[in-house]
């Protein structure tokens, strides 16, 4: 197969034209600024539409918009930008809207810095907004990942009804690497339920429930769909993980030093394997069925999958954590030495 | 026996639950109006916004997105841009348009979306129970400018249509006001010149509507209307501002 060097955002606006987006609203922020770019350029060409919007707020609901009319839409934008459209998410979440909302992390808090972190893994697995809210969440971890995982984040978006949020960092987005783009596909045809104008009778979108015990209906039937994915949706992937001694989760950019460091301990003679969650939410817990001696988390955030990890391993072995902050991405080396020190009881345990 | 008038198409015959004197009723009639007699109403989709009106999905007999507070005119922007052939219009009050949405409102008519915009200014906060809004009067007692509303302290009041009439995106702009048949059918000829400024691609469309709201004006109901005559109607002057048709409305 043909294989193109592409840049991660701008392989992932090919990949999104070629599962049928159709609808692409964004706003300049750094590092996923060639997103916006690439669909200016070549959404017109694709029959489909890109409009700048004057704030983050303003694109989910541009979204909103588009997907309630029946359009494959999609925004992408970074960590700040992110938590402007937890706005709209809630409500798109609330009125059962699909969507793709691709989050290229950077450091945070705050303004922070523009390298990659994963520091936004609480917003975007705890809630994606008010009330009672979840979406599934992609984790890739390559740019061919990234391109193979949003035909399946369109599919997944529409047969649930919520949005999906593909969460990236700033080296996925920025890298270079080859990748096998797809053929591109049809978009769907708009769902009977979407507001294309009142043909029969009207369509409401709407997620307003005025009455407490109506709301409680709409949240629990909103919990079935939830509990519905975390049965059937849990991605990963295992890496020499079978004999492990002690078991790496990480996922996107953090388990591609893990990986790398992987081999270097077990060339030592340390029996180390990754587990790398691929969806987020629902997090793999079925993953976490195995026995090693030790789990280990390392993510490119102060602590936050790990939470994750505790409550899938439950007590049955430590689990340690290795977490860099502030957009410091580790070398091998370093996670290595974590490992080792991991094997050697020398980290904190919980 | 001559039918005079009659309960339009697009308006569902349904108890509207807006409190007693307040005239959303007759700006829902009058953009029910605007949608038949224009022919419109298999291809119009209505953005509904937060606020007392956000129900406005039961009365009309159109497809309707709900809008977070202020979003209104980018959830229309997404619909119309994807359905370009479609009638696409918001129905905001004053809190929702000229404070929390003032950024959304502010660029669709700077993009020149093809949206119409119902604009319905009551000087305060309805649903949310009578706070300051920012077309509060100056002095204007309100649940949050407990002494009147002073300039220095809260600012004046926002005129809205006048600052959209600058913009070359806007179309059409206008205010009316519904507080006598006269008015109210002036301001039935705005909301339909406000439509077709989209229908006719020419740019965004919107008609600011003074409207009473009684129980938070502590008011009754015949003196709401005269409130707003006596005090709205100087502070926000009526008639069209800007017409790309240059038929005036």
């Amino acid at each position: 197969m043909k294989r193109t060097l592409m840049k991660g955002n701008e392989a992932l606006a090919e990949a999104a034209i070629r599962a049928g987006c159709r609808a692409y609203f964004g706003y300049p922020i750094t590092p996923q600024n060639e997103v916006p770019e690439y669909m200016a350029r070549h959404m017109p060409g694709a029959g489909g539409v890109f409009v700048q919007a004057e704030s983050e707020i303003a694109a989910i609901n541009m979204v909103h918009g588009a997907a309630g009319a029946g359009v494959r839409a999609m925004a992408t934008t970074s960590s700040p930008g992110f938590s402007l459209m937890t706005e709209g998410l809630s409500y798109m979440i609330g009125s059962r809207l699909p969507c793709v909302v691709v989050n290229v992390m950077r450091g945070g808090p705050g303004l922070g810095n523009i390298a990659p972190a994963q520091g936004d893994y609480f917003q975007v697995t705890r809630g994606l907004g008010h009330g009672d809210t979840h979406g599934i969440v992609l984790a890739p971890s390559t740019v061919q990942e990234i391109v193979d995982l949003m035909p399946v984040a369109f599919e997944l978006a529409e047969r649930y009804r919520l949005p999906t949020v593909i969460a990236a960092d700033g080296i996925l987005g920025q890298m270079m690497e080859p990748v096998a783009l797809p053929e591109p596909i049809a978009p769907p045809p708009p769902p009977e339920w979407a507001t294309t104008g009142a043909v029969g009778s009207p369509r409401v979108i709407s997620s307003i429930y005025l009455a407490p015990e109506e709301l409680e209906q709409h949240v629990l039937s909103l919990m079935r769909t939830y509990q519905e994915i975390r049965e059937r949706e849990q991605r990963w992937e295992a890496y020499r993980a079978d004999d492990a001694e002690v078991l790496v989760v990480a996922y996107g950019t953090a388990a591609r030093v893990v990986r790398s460091a992987v081999d270097r301990v077990r060339a030592q003679g340390v029996a180390a394997g990754l587990i790398r969650p691929i969806t987020l939410w629902p997090f793999p817990t079925s993953a976490f069925e195995m026995s090693p001696r030790r789990w280990l988390v390392v993510e490119l955030s102060a602590g936050q999958m790990v939470e994750d990890v505790r409550l899938a391993v439950s007590g049955r072995a430590p689990v340690g954590l290795y977490g860099r902050v502030g957009g410091v991405v580790p070398s091998p080396a370093e996670v290595s030495e974590a490992i080792r020190a991991a094997v050697a009881e020398e980290v904190a345990w919980a | 026996m001559v039918e005079v008038t009659a309960r339009p198409r697009s308006l569902v015959d349904v108890p509207l639950h807006y409190c007693p004197g307040c005239t959303h009723g007759i700006i829902h009639r009058l953009v029910a109006e605007a949608i038949d007699s224009l022919g419109i109403r298999e291809r119009t989709i209505g953005v509904a916004s937060v606020g007392c009106s956000v129900f406005i999905y039961n009365y009309l007999d159109v497809d309707f997105q709900q809008a977070p507070h202020g979003r209104a005119p980018a959830v229309a922007t997404g619909i119309k841009r994807v359905l370009p052939d479609r009638v696409v219009f918001t129905y905001q009050g004053d809190g929702d348009l000229a404070s929390i949405g003032a950024a959304e409102i502010l660029h669709a008519a700077a993009r020149g979306e093809r949206i119409t915009v119902i604009f319905v200014n009551n000087a305060i906060y309805g649903m949310t129970g009578g706070q300051m809004a920012p077309t509060t009067l100056s002095g204007m007692k309100t649940t949050t400018t407990p002494f009147g509303r002073e300039i220095r302290q809260a600012g004046g009041a926002l005129r809205v249509v006048e600052l959209l009439a600058g913009m070359d995106g806007v179309a059409y702009a206008a205010r009316e006001a519904v507080t006598s048949p006269a008015r109210i059918h002036r301001a039935r000829r705005a909301v339909e010149a406000a439509f077709r400024a989209q229908i006719e691609d020419r740019g965004l469309g919107i008609v600011e509507l003074l409207s009473t709201c009684p129980v938070n004006w502590k008011l009754p109901p015949v003196e709401a209307v005269a409130w707003c005559e006596a005090n709205m109607i100087p502070a926000f002057p009526l008639g069209v501002l800007k017409d790309t048709t240059g038929s005036g409305g």
